[in-house]
C-alpha cells in the first residue's frame, strides 16, 4: 500500500453547519424572513444598523436552538450570551455580527452533545461540539464589468442556528451520512426545511489526516459546500490533495480553501491571508438568556421522537425489517402517514409493503410529496383490509390504488363502481377452473404427478380468465381438488 | 498590557483607518492611558465573585415571533450615499469564493 493510499484511511474531518431556523421573523427586529421579496424591502433601522437601534431576541429562534440542542442531546447552560463579532465587509452594515462565542465564563445556547449515526450498520456516535445562534447577513451582488457591487440587506439579521461537530468524521462517506441524518432531525423537531439544495442548511468542513504517529495533522478549512453531494466531493478532493501533498514530502498549509462545484476542485485564496480577529465581546444590548428547568421541560415535551428511536419502534412494534422501518422514517410525513394507515388497519407488514412499493413509486414518478396526496392514511387502510377480507385480489389492488392515488377516492368506491368485488363463489370459479384444466395438460400432467409448484401457473391462468377477480386462495384449493 | 506601536497598527487596519505617523503617536498614548484606568480594576480582589459579562440587570428579554412592517425600500436606501435598482451601491467588492479575488 502506498505511503498516500495509507493517509487516507485517517481522514478526520469535523462540519459547521449553518441552519435557517423555521421563524418568521428576524433575530432582532420583526421584518419578515420571507424568501424572494424585491431587495431591501425588508429592512428596518435594527437590521440596517442604523444609530440608535436597538435588537430584542426572537424568543421563537432560542426555543428552535433549545429544541435542537436537546435533539442532539447537548448540555444546556444555565445561561448563554450573545457576543459581537467585528469585522469590516459591506454584508454587514453594523459591521459587527451578532453571534454566541464560546467562552467559559458565558457560554453558547448548548455544548457537548451527541448524534447517532448508522455508518453501515455500525451505530456510532458523533460528537457536537456546540450549537449556537447567530444572525445572517446580507446578500452582495457584482454587477459584470461594474466597479461598484450592489447590496441586499433582506438577509441581514434572519436567525441563523451554527451546529459544530467534533473531529471525528473518518471519511467523507460519513460526512454525508451525518449531513442526512441531521437534515432528518431538524425536519423532525421542525427547526428547519433543512434542505442544503436551497440554502436551508450551509456547510463548511474541516479537514486534516493524521499522520501515522497519531498525531492530528494540519487541517484545511473547504467554504462554499451548498449540497450533500459537494461536501461529499470536496472532502474526498481535499483528502487526496493533502495525501497527495506530504506523500510528496510537502506541508498542508492552514488555510481557508473553496470548492468549485463545475471544476471539482478546491482552491486556496493566493492572496494573503488575513489572521481573522474578531475581536469578539459580550453584546452589551442584549440581556443574557437563561434556560431554566421549566423552560427545558416544555421544550422537551413538544418534541417528536427523533428518526433513529422511531426506526428502531417501528422495527420492534410492527415487525418490520430495519432496512424498511429505516425507509418509512427517513423524513417524518411518510412516516406519520404510515402510523395513521396502521392505525386505521392493524395490518403493519402490508401496509409497508404497499406504501414503500407501489405509493413511493407513484410520488417518485409524479415528484410529490405523501403529503401533497389527496388519498389519506385511511384510505391506504381501507385497500388493505379490503384485501385482507378477501373482497378483492392483490391484483386487483394494485389497480384501485392507482386510481385511488391519482383520484383521491376511496378504494370502496373504486371497487364497487368498477365491479372488481373478488369472485370467492365456487360454482362461479369451478368453470373457469374446468376450462384451465382443459386448455394446459401439460401442467396439469405436472401438477398429478406430484410437482407441486406446476399449481401456480394454473392459479395464474384462473385469475388471467377471471381479469384479477378470482379469490386466488379459492381457486388453489379447488384447483387442489380438481386435480387431486 | 501596554498598548505598542504593533497594536495601534493592527488595530487600525482592522477598522480601515490610515493613520499618520503623528495620530498614531497620538492613539498609542491615548490608549495607553484609558488601560491604565482598567488596570486599576485589576488590583481589586475578585476572588469568588462570578465573571458578569455585561451591565444590564435584566434576563430573557424577548420579542415574540411576529412580522411587523419594515421600512419603504425608499426610506431605507435614502440615507445611503448612492443606490440603484433597490440595492445600496458600494465600493467593488469580491466574494471570497470568486476566483477573481486572487488575481
Amino acid at each position: 500500500m502506498s505511503r498516500h493510499r495509507a493517509l487516507l484511511r485517517n481522514v478526520v474531518i469535523g462540519l459547521e453547519i449553518h441552519v435557517q431556523l423555521l421563524t418568521r421573523s428576524k433575530m432582532f427586529c420583526g421584518c419578515s424572513t420571507q424568501f424572494g421579496a424585491p431587495p431591501n424591502s425588508q429592512t428596518c433601522p435594527v437590521c440596517l444598523g442604523l444609530p440608535g437601534s436597538l435588537p430584542v431576541t426572537n424568543r421563537r429562534a432560542i426555543e428552535l436552538g433549545l429544541r435542537t440542542a436537546l435533539a442532539l442531546h447537548c448540555d444546556l447552560g444555565e445561561r448563554s450570551q450573545f457576543h459581537r463579532k467585528n469585522y469590516y465587509y459591506p454584508d454587514i452594515p453594523k459591521n459587527y455580527q451578532i453571534s454566541q462565542y464560546q467562552y467559559g465564563v458565558h457560554p453558547p445556547l448548548a455544548v457537548d452533545g451527541w448524534m447517532e449515526i448508522d455508518i453501515e450498520g455500525e451505530l456510532r456516535r458523533m460528537g457536537i461540539r456546540r450549537v449556537h445562534l447567530e444572525e445572517d447577513t446580507g446578500k452582495l451582488v457584482h454587477p459584470e464589468g461594474a466597479d461598484f457591487s450592489l447590496v441586499d440587506y433582506n438577509r441581514s439579521g434572519v436567525p441563523l442556528m451554527e451546529v459544530v461537530t467534533q473531529p471525528e468524521l473518518r471519511s467523507p462517506a460519513e460526512a454525508r451520512v451525518f449531513l442526512n441524518a441531521l437534515r432528518q432531525i431538524l425536519q423532525y423537531a421542525e427547526v428547519s426545511i433543512g434542505r442544503m439544495e436551497e440554502g436551508a442548511m450551509r456547510c463548511d468542513a474541516n479537514v486534516s489526516l493524521r499522520g501515522p504517529d497519531g498525531a492530528l495533522g494540519t487541517r484545511t478549512e473547504i467554504k462554499n459546500l451548498n449540497s450533500v453531494r459537494a461536501v461529499e466531493r470536496a472532502l474526498a478532493f481535499e483528502a487526496q490533495r493533502q495525501a497527495e501533498v506530504l506523500a510528496a514530502g510537502g506541508v498542508v498549509v492552514q488555510e481557508t480553501r473553496h470548492w468549485d462545484e463545475r471544476l471539482g476542485v478546491t482552491f486556496g485564496s493566493r492572496g494573503k491571508e488575513e489572521a481573522h480577529d474578531y475581536r469578539y465581546f459580550p453584546e452589551p444590548d442584549l440581556a443574557p438568556i437563561r434556560v431554566d428547568a421549566a423552560w427545558v421541560r416544555d421544550v422537551a415535551g413538544s418534541l417528536p421522537e427523533m428518526p433513529e428511536a422511531r426506526a428502531r419502534r417501528f422495527a420492534a412494534a410492527y415487525g418490520l425489517g430495519e432496512y424498511e422501518a429505516g425507509l418509512l422514517v427517513a423524513t417524518k410525513s411518510p412516516a406519520d402517514f404510515y402510523e395513521a394507515a396502521v392505525a386505521a388497519h392493524a395490518n403493519p407488514k402490508a401496509i409497508a409493503n404497499w406504501q414503500l412499493g407501489d405509493v413511493a413509486a407513484y410520488l417518485n414518478e409524479h415528484a410529490l410529496e405523501i403529503e401533497d396526496l389527496r388519498s389519506r392514511p385511511e384510505h391506504l387502510a381501507a385497500l388493505v383490509r379490503l384485501i385482507d377480507d378477501g373482497t378483492i385480489s392483490g391484483r386487483i389492488a394494485k389497480e384501485v390504488l392507482a386510481e385511488m392515488l391519482a383520484g383521491g377516492e376511496e378504494p370502496e368506491t373504486i371497487v364497487g363502481r368498477r365491479g372488481w368485488v373478488q369472485i370467492s363463489d365456487e360454482d362461479a370459479l369451478r368453470e373457469a377452473i374446468s376450462a384451465v384444466i382443459a386448455s394446459h395438460p401439460g401442467p396439469v400432467a405436472d401438477v398429478r404427478s406430484g410437482k407441486e409448484k406446476a399449481i401456480g401457473f394454473l392459479v395464474g391462468q384462473v385469475m388471467k380468465r377471471t381479469r384479477g377477480k378470482a379469490n386466488p386462495g379459492v381457486v388453489n384449493r379447488l384447483l387442489k381438488q380438481a386435480l387431486g | 498590557m501596554r498598548i505598542t506601536h504593533e497594536v495601534v497598527d493592527h488595530v487600525a487596519r482592522l477598522s480601515r483607518l490610515d493613520l499618520t505617523d503623528e495620530e498614531r503617536r497620538l492613539f498609542l498614548d491615548q490608549l495607553n492611558t484609558i488601560l491604565s484606568y482598567f488596570a486599576k480594576l485589576d488590583t481589586l480582589d475578585t476572588e469568588g465573585v462570578a465573571p458578569t459579562a455585561q451591565a444590564l440587570a435584566g434576563e430573557n428579554v424577548f420579542r415574540a415571533d411576529i412580522v411587523t412592517p419594515s421600512l419603504p425600500v425608499e426610506e431605507a436606501l435614502s440615507m445611503a450615499p448612492e443606490s440603484r435598482d433597490g440595492h445600496f451601491v458600494v465600493p467593488a467588492v469580491f466574494e471570497p469564493d470568486d476566483p477573481e479575488r486572487t488575481r
